[in-house]
C-alpha cells in the first residue's frame, strides 16, 4: 500500500463524508428540535434523489439548478409531516413513538416511489458526474467536490439559522426548555415545524448528491439510516457542526482502514469508533447539552 | 381516542395499504390467465412464494413476480394443474432473512399453500429451505444456486438454474487460453461477502492463476457498504488487466464502472458476476450503452436464447409489461422455470402430494425448461445447466462463452475505453 494511496483515501473519505453530513444534517436537527429519530430520512434522501431525477430527465433542469425547486418543495414537505405525524406525538413517548410514526413515513414514500418509477436502479447523470480533475496526483470527480462545497454551505446557513438569528434563538430555547420558551412568548410548535421544514429541505440537497453518486432505487434509504444514525449520535444530538465533524472523521477512518486493512474491517472499525467515543463522551463529541446551551 | 392518536393510526393504517399496492400482489392472484372450463369449476391450487418486493433484492424480487405470474398465466390457459386452476399467494419478505422464515411458515401453515416457489436470492433460500423442509414440501427455486443452500443435507430442495460455483468458470479458462499477446498478465478480485458471489471468486482466480495472471488485488468487502470508492479506486491503482467484480446487484457494478471513469482506469477485460444481467435497469445506472461496453456477465439465460420455449417467453412478457426484449432480464426466466419444473412434476406423478413430487424430482428424469434441460443431482442442483457468459455489446447482450457453443459470437477483448 502506497502514501498515494493512503493519501487518495483520506481526499475520498473528507469529500464522501461532506455528503454524508449534508445527509446527516436534517436528522440531526429533527432530533434536536424535537427528540424525534426521523427513521424517514434514508427514504426523503431516496425522494430527493427521484425529485432530482425527474428535474434533470423531464424538464432538462441541471442537478444543482433544480435545488431552487427541490429544497423549498421539501420544506413544505417537511412542515406537512410535521403536522401530520410529528405533532400528535404526545410528549411523554414521542421518542419512542417517533420511530414507528416515521417508520410508517418511509414506507409510505417508498410506496409511492415504487408506484411512480418502479424498482429499477437509476443514477443521476450530469457531465460533472463522471468528470475529474487532476490535482497533485489525484483524479478528484467533480460531482464530490461540488457536494461537498455544497455541504460546507448549507451547513453553514444552518449554522447561522440557529445561532445567529432571532429564530434560532427561539429552536435553542425551545430545544432548552418547552416551557420556559412559551412563557417568554416562543411559539413552539411553529419553531418546531419550521424546524422539521429546514431539516428535510437541506436533505433534498443530500438527495440530489446522493443520487449522483449512487444507483438508487424507492428501497436504498434503508442502507443509509444506520450510517446516519451512527454519525448523528457520535456528534451530539441537534449538532450541525458536530454532523460535519462526525461524518469527515468516521467515513475517512471508514475508507483509510478499506485500504490499508480490510473493507472487511472497515464497517467494524466504523462502528467500533463510535463506541469508543461514546465511552469517553457520552453525549457525544459535540454533547446535545453543550448543543442546547450555545 | 383523541385526535391526534386517530391521526397517527391513520398514517400507519395509509402505509400499510401502500406496502400492499406498491409491492403489488402481497395478496393472492390467478396470474392473469384465463383457466379453461374444465378448470375454472375446481377448488384453485394455491401456491404460496415469498419474494422481496422491497430492500435491497426488490428489482430481483419483482422481476421474479413477473416470472411466476407468466408461468402461472400460461398454465391456467393451458387447464391448469390437474384441471385446477392456479393461484399465487404472494407474500413479501423485503429482502430480509428472518421475514422469510415466517413467510413460509405462514404460506404452508396457516394460507395451506399446496406447493410452495423458491424467493429471490441463496441468502434468502437457505433459511427458507430449512423450514419448508420441516413441512416436508417440496421446494424448487431458480435463483439459489450457491453451494450454502445444498451444503445442509436436505432432500426436499431443488434448484432449476445453474448452480453458480461453475458461473465463471467458461470466462476464467477463456482468459487462460488467450495467446500471451492478448492474455491480460494482472487480475484484481473484489467480491461482496455474500454466498452467492464468495464461492465463484476463488475457483477463477485458480485457474487464472495457473495460467499466470498475477493477482494485484484481492479482497472481499461487506454486504451492507454504501461506499465503494475506496474499494473501487483501490482496484483501479492496482492497474490491473482484467477484474473480476463479485456483485449480487446494479449498484455495486454501477458504483465501480462510475469510480473507474472517474479515475481513469478501463481494464483490458471486465466481468461481473451480477447486475449487467439486468438488461435496460443495468444501463440506465451504468450510464448508458457505452458505458456498459464491452463488460462481461456469466448466467444461464438471455433473452436472445435460441429455445422456442424462451422465445414464447419473452414474447409474452413483452406483451403483458412492455418494453423491450433487452428488458427482460433472467430473473423471469428462473422463475418461469421453476413453474414449469413442478407442473412437469404434478402432471408425472397425477399429485400434488409433494412427497411424491420430491421423488419424482429426485428419479433422474430430464425436465425441460426455458432455460433449458434440468436434471437434479442428489442435491438438487442442476446437473444440465449449461454455463454461459454474456457481454454487452452495442447495447445488446451478447452470448460469447464458451467459444464456439451454438449462438457465441466473438467476445470483445480488449474492452474498449469508457464512454467509446
Amino acid at each position: 500500500m502506497s502514501a498515494s494511496s493512503l493519501a487518495k483515501a483520506v481526499v475520498d473519505g473528507i469529500l464522501t463524508g461532506g455528503v454524508y453530513a449534508l445527509m446527516a444534517a436534517g436528522l440531526t436537527l429533527i432530533f434536536g428540535v424535537m427528540d424525534i429519530i426521523n427513521i424517514a430520512q434514508g427514504a426523503l434522501i431516496v425522494l430527493g434523489a427521484y425529485m432530482s431525477y425527474v428535474l434533470s430527465v423531464h424538464l432538462g433542469i441541471d442537478l444543482f439548478v433544480g435545488l431552487i425547486i427541490t429544497i423549498p418543495a421539501f420544506f413544505v414537505l417537511g412542515v406537512a409531516i410535521e403536522w401530520a405525524f410529528m405533532r400528535r406525538l404526545r410528549e411523554q413517548d414521542r421518542t419512542a413513538m417517533s420511530i414507528l410514526v416515521t417508520y410508517a413515513v418511509a414506507i409510505i414514500i417508498e410506496g409511492l416511489l415504487s408506484v411512480i418509477f418502479g424498482v429499477d436502479y437509476l443514477q443521476l447523470r450530469a457531465s460533472y458526474v463522471d468528470s475529474t480533475f487532476h490535482i497533485l496526483g489525484f483524479y478528484l470527480p467533480y460531482i464530490y467536490v461540488f457536494g461537498f462545497l455544497l455541504a460546507i454551505g448549507l451547513l453553514g446557513v444552518l449554522y447561522w439559522i440557529l445561532y445567529r438569528t432571532h429564530f434560532g434563538r427561539g429552536v435553542r430555547g425551545s430545544l432548552q426548555n418547552r416551557t420556559a420558551a412559551e412563557l417568554i412568548g416562543v411559539n413552539v410548535n411553529r419553531v418546531r415545524a419550521v424546524s422539521v421544514g429546514i431539516g428535510v429541505a437541506v436533505t433534498a440537497a443530500g438527495g440530489m448528491v446522493f443520487g449522483a453518486t449512487n444507483a438508487f432505487n424507492p428501497s436504498s434509504g434503508y442502507d443509509l439510516i444506520s450510517r446516519l444514525l451512527s454519525i448523528v449520535i457520535l456528534a451530539g444530538l441537534g449538532s450541525i457542526a458536530g454532523a460535519l465533524v462526525a461524518a469527515l472523521f468516521m467515513v475517512t477512518l471508514e475508507d483509510v482502514v478499506a485500504v490499508v486493512w480490510s473493507p472487511v474491517w472497515a464497517t467494524l472499525v466504523y462502528y467500533a469508533s463510535l463506541i469508543v467515543v461514546l465511552s469517553f463522551r457520552p453525549g457525544g463529541l459535540f454533547g446535545s447539552a453543550a448543543v442546547r446551551a450555545q | 381516542m383523541r385526535r391526534g392518536t386517530w391521526m397517527v393510526a391513520a398514517g400507519v393504517l395509509a402505509a400499510a395499504l401502500l406496502v400492499g399496492c406498491g409491492s403489488s400482489s402481497s395478496s393472492s392472484s390467478s396470474g392473469g390467465g384465463s383457466a379453461s372450463n374444465a378448470s375454472s369449476n375446481k377448488s384453485p391450487v394455491v401456491i404460496g412464494t415469498s419474494l422481496s418486493l422491497s430492500g435491497d433484492f426488490s428489482a430481483d424480487g419483482q422481476a421474479f413476480q413477473k416470472g411466476y405470474q407468466l408461468w402461472a398465466s400460461d398454465v391456467n390457459k393451458a387447464g391448469g394443474l390437474l384441471g385446477h386452476p392456479v393461484k399465487l399467494d404472494v407474500v413479501s419478505d423485503a429482502s430480509s432473512p428472518a421475514q422469510v422464515v415466517t413467510n413460509y411458515q405462514k404460506l404452508i401453515s396457516s394460507d395451506h399453500a399446496k406447493l410452495v416457489f423458491g424467493p429471490f436470492s441463496t441468502l434468502l433460500t437457505v433459511p427458507a429451505s430449512k423450514v419448508v423442509n420441516r413441512y416436508g414440501y417440496a421446494f424448487v427455486e431458480g435463483a439459489g444456486g450457491a453451494p450454502a443452500a445444498f451444503g445442509n443435507g436436505l432432500h426436499n430442495i431443488f434448484d432449476v438454474s445453474l448452480p453458480v460455483i461453475d458461473n465463471l468458470v467458461p470466462f476464467a479458462k477463456w482468459v487462460a487460453s488467450l495467446p500471451a499477446s492478448e492474455r491480460p498478465k494482472t487480475a484484481a478480485y473484489a467480491t461482496s461477502d455474500d454466498p452467492f458471489t464468495q464461492p465463484q471468486i476463488p475457483l477463477a482466480q485458480n485457474i487464472m492463476s495457473a495460467a499466470g495472471i498475477k493477482t494485484v488485488y484481492s479482497k472481499v468487502f461487506p454486504a451492507e457498504v454504501t461506499d465503494y470508492a475506496p474499494i473501487a479506486t483501490a482496484v483501479a491503482s492496482s492497474k490491473a488487466d482484467a477484474v473480476v467484480l463479485g456483485s449480487v446487484d446494479v449498484p455495486t457494478v454501477s458504483a465501480f464502472v462510475h469510480a473507474f471513469i472517474q479515475q481513469h482506469y478501463s481494464p483490458k477485460v471486465f466481468i461481473a458476476t451480477a447486475g449487467p444481467d439486468q438488461g435496460a435497469a443495468f444501463l440506465k445506472a451504468a450510464g448508458g450503452a457505452k458505458n456498459a461496453e464491452g463488460i462481461m456477465y456469466p448466467n444461464g439465460w438471455y433473452p436472445g436464447y435460441a429455445n422456442a420455449q424462451s422465445q414464447k417467453l419473452v414474447s409474452e412478457y413483452v406483451a403483458k409489461y412492455g418494453g423491450t426484449p433487452a428488458d427482460v432480464n433472467a430473473d423471469v426466466a428462473e422463475a418461469y422455470s421453476v413453474g414449469q419444473a413442478i407442473a412437469q412434476a404434478v402432471a408425472a406423478t397425477h399429485s400434488l402430494d409433494n412427497p411424491k413430487i420430491i421423488s419424482y424430482l429426485h428419479s433422474g428424469v430430464t425436465l425441460n425448461s426455458v432455460q433449458g434441460p434440468v436434471k437434479f443431482n442428489a442435491q438438487g442442483e442442476n446437473g444440465q445447466a449449461a454455463a454461459f457468459v454474456f457481454q454487452w455489446q452495442k447495447g445488446n447482450q451478447v452470448q460469447v462463452l464458451p467459444v464456439g457453443a451454438s449462438g457465441s459470437k466473438p467476445p470483445l477483448i480488449p474492452k474498449p475505453n469508457w464512454g467509446s
